[in-house]
């Protein structure tokens, strides 16, 4: 049992940030707007998950511009998706 | 420790992970509609080939170059009238939804459907033109079968089953030459038919 909560990764307890992390997944990359439409949240509260993610290393942006606007595109990292799956995986030995 | 709370996050996570990945806002109407439209299409078609022959006598197709002319005319009204309702009622579905039409989901979805669908259209036009006309029947159920397959990783799971459908009438038409249009009715009007049905009691329109 221990053995399985050491698994369970603190940084996905959050809804907001579980979201990101699913949709990160299986999403070459999102941009800030489909993030927010898709989790259903306010532009700071997705900012403030995102930027504490990006803290821990497990999502990654690049800029780019769209018809001269910034368009800011997130994808996972490998660390991240390393992360995310050791999480499932612990919620699935926790659930068996 | 709380067992709940992770059954939630695992359903989350699926729901987003499908929600973000898939077009979901395919309606179960257009299927409906292109069913139908596709058997008054092969009704107009099957009057072109059989034309001026004798009930009662053994019937040829007959493919002259003014009624294959007819029939290409025939078919891409068909086509047209077809996706076009396609596209009306999804973007309805899509709009009720909240949901928007035109992202990367719906243009991957899009672009998969079509790379086997261009591919199969171009060789039947090259057998058509060639003389096989028995060929063109069972070899567009097939292709369009596999597009379907195709696409069906980012749409409704449903669309495969359609796809490997279309998949088997096509390898029987093959068997069955000469049945072509009857086979053409079972693919493109049944199914669509049915599939759209079903669709409709699944998720509404």
């Amino acid at each position: 049992m221990k053995e399985i909560l050491k698994d369970l990764n603190k940084a996905f307890e959050n809804k907001v940030r579980l979201g990101i992390m699913s949709a990160l997944m299986v999403n070459e990359h999102l941009n800030f707007n489909r993030l927010k439409e898709l989790l259903n949240v306010t532009d700071g509260n997705l900012a403030s998950h995102l930027k504490s993610l990006e803290k821990s290393g497990y999502v990654a942006f690049t800029k780019e511009f769209l018809n001269r606007k910034p368009n800011t595109k997130y994808h996972i990292t490998p660390s991240g998706q390393q992360a995310f799956k050791k999480h499932i995986k612990a919620i699935e030995r926790l659930l068996k | 420790m709380n067992k709940e709370k992770y059954v939630e996050d695992l359903r989350d996570i699926k729901a987003i992970m499908n929600k973000s990945s898939r077009f979901i806002s395919l309606s179960g109407l257009s299927g409906i509609f292109a069913g139908v439209i596709a058997l008054v299409g092969l009704y107009a078609a099957y009057n072109v080939v059989y034309q001026n022959q004798d009930y009662l006598a053994y019937r040829k197709a007959v493919i002259t170059y003014e009624s294959l002319s007819l029939l290409l005319v025939i078919a891409l009204l068909t086509i047209a009238l077809a996706v076009g309702f396609g596209i009306y009622f999804t973007t309805r579905k899509a709009k009720k939804e909240g949901e928007v039409l035109w992202d990367s989901q719906s243009e991957r979805l899009v672009v998969n459907l079509l790379v086997p669908l261009f591919t199969g259209g171009v060789l039947c036009l090259i057998l058509l033109l060639k003389g096989f006309i028995g060929l063109v029947a069972p070899l567009t159920l097939i292709f369009y079968g596999l597009a379907l397959v195709n696409a069906s990783k980012y749409t409704l799971k449903e669309v495969r089953s359609l796809g490997i459908l279309e998949i088997i009438l096509g390898l029987l038409a093959m068997q069955f030459i000469g049945y072509g249009l009857l086979f053409w009715a079972i693919g493109f009007g049944g199914l669509h038919i049915i599939y759209g049905i079903v669709m409709q009691q699944k998720y509404g329109s």
